[in-house]
């Protein structure tokens, strides 16, 4: 692979050192004193986590073999300085992750800092391709291929199902396949403690988990979001008798707290670490022994990467133990280890098309940079792995919007973006390029509002989503940070809240990602739910609680469509347990909440998940035949769809990365000024006046992607004819996790106009005040 | 179109879905900040490209709204074009629909911060109410701080009314707001009404919901049954 005259990707299991074979060639130049001027080796990861290490573990070699290379990184955390001097004076190996990549091409230096490139080093390629930060990545390194023709890449992956769609995203490359090695060894950790109905902290295995670490040299504990990662660090600590070494490490802390933490790690001061994703995808500290995931690793790839993590001796097996965090996890789980037993992964699917937004912000990109010439430009983008089938009439699309936005109302002839000025495309002010490069990068993630304690800076609590808090009224109650919290308002945007520790909330929030889980892991685990004799498998409260589902309500079992109906906080929950996927069930939501707006039952949102959708409504479902009735299932939809949250979601994420809607930095939105207005509103304008705008166009698609096709689901209910419906008295063991979903998708119909004019005559009856045909008197 | 009428200082006016406000004895339809042009504006400066039809959705809900109330006036409080510049760069479908507003309508132009060159005047007092961009001795009616107010989880834009004041949400499409329980506001108007805009209009006290926010225990708050804030 070494001396391959082409491009290179190499398939190892993590441990199996393929970070450094990357290396190599850089390092042969290097004692060979053939290096040449500027910037050499180019390195991309998709963490900047992962940046550092590779700078710690580089720096000892290069010391050994007393060369004089300069390793240096560069991501977000980078020094403005720092920054500005890598620009005029490039190290011979810069680090880097994607969107640090794009920043760097849209400066008008690029051709100079890449022109000596000789090697690139995508680490961790599976985690970044079937993405539009894999897209923007893409479009990058073909821009390098143009700055630089004679660069080599190497890729670097995990074991996936499908490597030739990842040479495939790299342009081309040549596949080398490492050793698989030893198969892991992972279990669920017992625990003393039985696991919640619900919830997702797991601290209720605390004391399990410390028994753990106590027995291991060193271990990583993973969780899956930064707020669960702080509560279990507390719970640890909390029964950390012995003052165990144990740190704590994600995305939110600071700079130097990430950094202190990870070369204690590396010197060998701890016994462990809880993280989140930013510890994940291979990093390679030595002596980690044993790897904990606190909560369903949601898809098995990411399961056996994560184990990939301990004991990185290429030799012996990896040692990891599962904490389901709840019961329905424990279900999950058990399948999860089925799988992994059976050498299952994940279906790895062909990466999509690259995104036309991402090639929108790409174009915007460049321009900062100086002219380009779009006939030079077209190849290069389908020289891009994603972009390879892209035709002219798309790309001249996506030039056009970006240059004029594209609309059928030629409104910005005189204000255009992009002009033409001799067969060159360039910014018509360039003073625009600062804007343009704050709104780099792919990654949209939703707003957050900061929850705290009281009014006027009070102790913080955690972070919830704008649309979770947009759906809360003064005095409901709802779950953060594993305490019920009474909401009170929203101020300067921050959401205030009185501790209510006595009162069961109202409504429950998790706020973490969003992950699928496969859906041969849903067959997996429907089927050990209707199997009952493979329940003795299942720890004790796990079987129990199986039980109690079929007493008060009932098991769904493969062919039925199994559902029920109860009443929790002054809403109607109706739950369905199809088990078909997280697409399937999105889907289902779409199309039933359409037929319930129809029949008034006031639809105010709903969740989907691999395994069932849960739909909140003003008034029951008390006969769910004509609901999930085929026919004419379609009818009307797609005006519901056009108008439904789902397509404003996506349409907010194409908005920003296109470049329509400059992104909201953090710090930018203290006051409880709107400085802008919503996305919606752009959305609703388009859809009246320019319908065929690449905007909307490119909305669509992507939600059809997120979206089963309507004729399977038909097809579905029409197989599985046969609807079991229950009336439980009050929230089943079931439907709990649920009611915990992240991802509600509002409903904005009748309910919505109904729960408005409910609110004000409440707010009017508590002041005492009262409406006369729709009078009031004011003034003097 | 649900609407819902109210007397201010002695005055029958009827706040509208849209957000502007019909006033039946001076046979007139108010609005305040329209912004006309705003997209254009950002355009010119480097900015975004936004959807350029937002001048062209305003001028139409106005057509509308003056089509159903029949009134003959036309008061714009201010703000009717995001910046001078803007009056001369309207596309032409909403350059047309503006000369028809004005060919059928009296039409008074008071002018706001961003327009202060439009051609117009800066107050017009009418029944002892004054008519401004901007809040200033009462009583009377203003825009400006693009109001909104937060019912159920939505943030809907909404029109003020206190003792010496009434505030207009605004009428342009592409415009953002400020909150009423914002300092800015809570100073002109402490006590007294909201009316939100949307669907259809509701009627809130203000401050918003005093007795959760004020009194933590939940105790409502105790005022004299039955009587509007004086």
């Amino acid at each position: 692979m070494l001396h391959a005259p082409g491009h290179a990707l190499l398939i190892a299991p993590t441990g199996g050192g393929k970070t450094l074979a990357g290396f190599l060639p850089t390092l042969a130049d290097a004692c060979t004193g053939a290096l040449g001027e500027g910037m050499h080796t180019l390195y991309v990861s998709p963490l900047k986590a992962l940046t550092h290490d590779i700078a710690r573990n580089l720096s000892r070699p290069v010391a050994d073999l007393g060369l004089a290379l300069r390793i240096e990184d560069r991501t977000g955390d980078t020094s403005a300085a720092k920054r500005a001097r890598q620009r005029v004076d490039p190290p011979h190996v810069l680090l880097t992750t994607p969107e640090s990549l794009a920043l760097m091409l849209s400066y008008p230096e690029a051709p100079r800092i890449f022109a000596g490139l000789k090697r690139v080093v995508i680490d961790e390629i599976h985690a970044l391709a079937d993405s539009k930060r894999g897209d923007q990545l893409a479009l990058g390194l073909s821009r390098l291929m143009t700055l630089a023709p004679g660069l080599r890449m190497a890729g670097l992956s995990a074991t996936v199902e499908n490597p030739s769609a990842l040479a495939q995203f790299m342009g081309e490359a040549d596949v080398v396949l490492a050793d698989p090695g030893p198969p892991p060894d992972i279990a669920i950790l017992p625990t003393t403690a039985t696991p919640p109905w619900s919830g997702a902290g797991g601290a209720y295995a605390a004391r399990d988990v410390l028994a753990a670490i106590r027995d291991a040299r060193l271990t990583l504990v993973f969780i899956n979001t930064r707020a669960q990662a702080e509560l279990f660090f507390q719970a640890l600590w909390a029964v950390n008798d012995e003052n165990l070494p144990i740190g704590l490490h994600h995305g939110s802390l600071s700079r130097d707290a990430r950094h202190k933490v990870e070369s204690a790690m590396a010197q060998g001061a701890l016994r462990a670490v809880v993280a989140t994703g930013s510890l994940d995808l291979g990093l390679d500290w030595g002596d980690v022994d044993l790897v904990i995931q606190i909560g369903a690793p949601k898809n098995i790839k990411r399961l056996v990467q994560r184990i990939g993590r301990a004991n990185h001796r290429f030799d012996t097996p990896s040692r990891a133990r599962i904490v389901p965090a709840n019961r329905f996890e424990v279900l999950e789980c058990t399948a999860a280890l089925q799988a992994v037993q059976a050498g299952e992964l994940d279906g790895d699917g062909l990466p999509p098309v690259g995104g036309l937004d991402v090639l929108c912000q790409h174009i915007l990109t460049l321009a900062c940079a100086g002219p380009f010439d779009a006939e030079a430009l077209f190849p290069e983008i389908r020289r891009a792995g994603p972009y390879a089938a892209l035709t002219r009439a798309q790309f001249d699309d996506c030039l056009d919007f970006v240059a004029t936005g594209g609309y059928a109302l030629r409104a910005y002839d005189r204000w255009q973006r992009l002009m033409q000025r001799n067969g060159m495309w360039q910014l018509r002010d360039p003073r625009a390029a600062r804007d343009i490069r704050m709104n780099i990068g792919t990654i949209v993630a939703p707003e957050l509002l900061s929850v705290r304690r009281g009014p006027r800076g009070g102790a913080p609590l955690g972070e919830i989503e704008e649309s979770f808090a947009a759906s809360l009224s003064p005095g409901d109650t709802f779950l953060i940070g594993g305490q019920t919290v009474r909401y009170d308002r929203l101020r300067d945007m921050v959401v205030e809240v009185t501790p209510q520790p006595t009162r069961e909330p109202k409504i429950a929030v998790f706020n973490g990602l969003k992950m699928a889980t496969s859906t041969e892991l849903s067959a997996r685990v429907l089927a050990l739910i209707g199997d009952r004799s493979a329940w003795t498998n299942l720890p004790d409260h796990t079987a129990e609680w199986l039980a109690l589902q079929a007493e008060v309500a009932t098991l769904p079992t493969p062919g039925t469509m199994t559902c029920e109906s109860f009443l929790r906080g002054g809403r109607w929950y109706f739950a369905l347990y199809s088990f078909a996927g997280r697409n399937a069930n999105q889907t289902l939501g779409l199309l039933l909440t359409h037929r319930m707006e129809q029949s008034n039952l006031a639809p105010l949102g709903f969740v989907a998940t691999d395994y069932a959708l849960l739909i909140w409504s003003l008034d029951p479902v008390r006969d769910p035949a004509p609901l999930l009735d085929p026919h004419g299932l379609r009818d009307g939809i797609e005006t519901w769809l056009a108008e439904n949250a789902v397509m404003k979601r996506t349409f907010r994420a194409v908005a920003t990365i296109s470049g329509l809607l400059q992104r909201n930095l953090p710090g930018q939105r203290k006051s409880g000024k709107q400085a802008t207005f919503s996305s919606d509103i752009l959305y609703d304008t388009l859809r009246k006046f320019d319908p065929d705008h690449l905007l909307l166009r490119i909305t669509k698609q992507e939600s059809l992607r997120g979206l089963a096709d309507f004729g399977r689901i038909e097809e579905m209910l029409r197989a599985r004819p046969h609807i079991v419906h229950s009336l439980p008295p009050h929230v089943t063991p079931f439907a709990a996790p649920l009611m915990l979903e992240a991802g509600r998708i509002p409903i904005r119909g009748a309910g919505t106009e109904r729960l408005l004019d409910e609110e004000a005559a409440r707010m009017m009856a508590e002041a005492g005040l009262q409406l006369d045909d729709s009078r009031a008197k004011t003034g003097a | 179109m649900t609407a819902t009428s109210f007397t201010f200082h002695g005055q029958h006016l009827v706040a509208l879905p849209t957000g502007a406000l019909h006033w039946p004895a001076q046979d007139a339809l108010l609005v305040a900040d329209l912004h006309l042009g705003k997209s254009e504006r950002m355009a010119r400066r480097g900015g975004a490209l936004l959807p350029p039809y937002e001048s062209q959705a305003t001028l139409a809900r106005l057509t509308t709204d003056l089509r159903i109330t029949s009134t003959r006036r036309l008061i714009a409080l201010g703000d009717t074009f995001d910046d001078d510049a803007a009056q001369d760069a309207l596309g032409p479908l909403a350059r047309a629909t503006l000369d028809q507003i004005t060919a059928r309508h009296d039409c008074i132009w008071i002018t706001g911060n961003h327009d202060p060159q439009a051609p117009g005047q800066t107050a017009l007092t009418l029944n002892g109410l004054t008519l401004r961009h901007i809040a200033g001795n009462g009583p009377d009616i203003s825009g400006h701080y693009h109001p909104k107010i937060t019912l159920a989880g939505r943030r809907l834009p909404a029109f003020l009314i206190g003792t010496a004041h009434l505030i207009l949400p605004a009428y342009g499409a592409y415009t953002g707001g400020l909150d009423a329980d914002h300092p800015a506001l809570a100073t002109l108007i402490p006590d007294g009404c909201a009316i939100t805009t949307g669907k259809r209009t509701r009627m809130v006290p203000l401050p918003l919901g005093s007795s959760l926010h004020k009194y933590p225990g939940g105790r409502a708050r105790q005022r004299s049954g039955g009587n509007a804030p004086q």
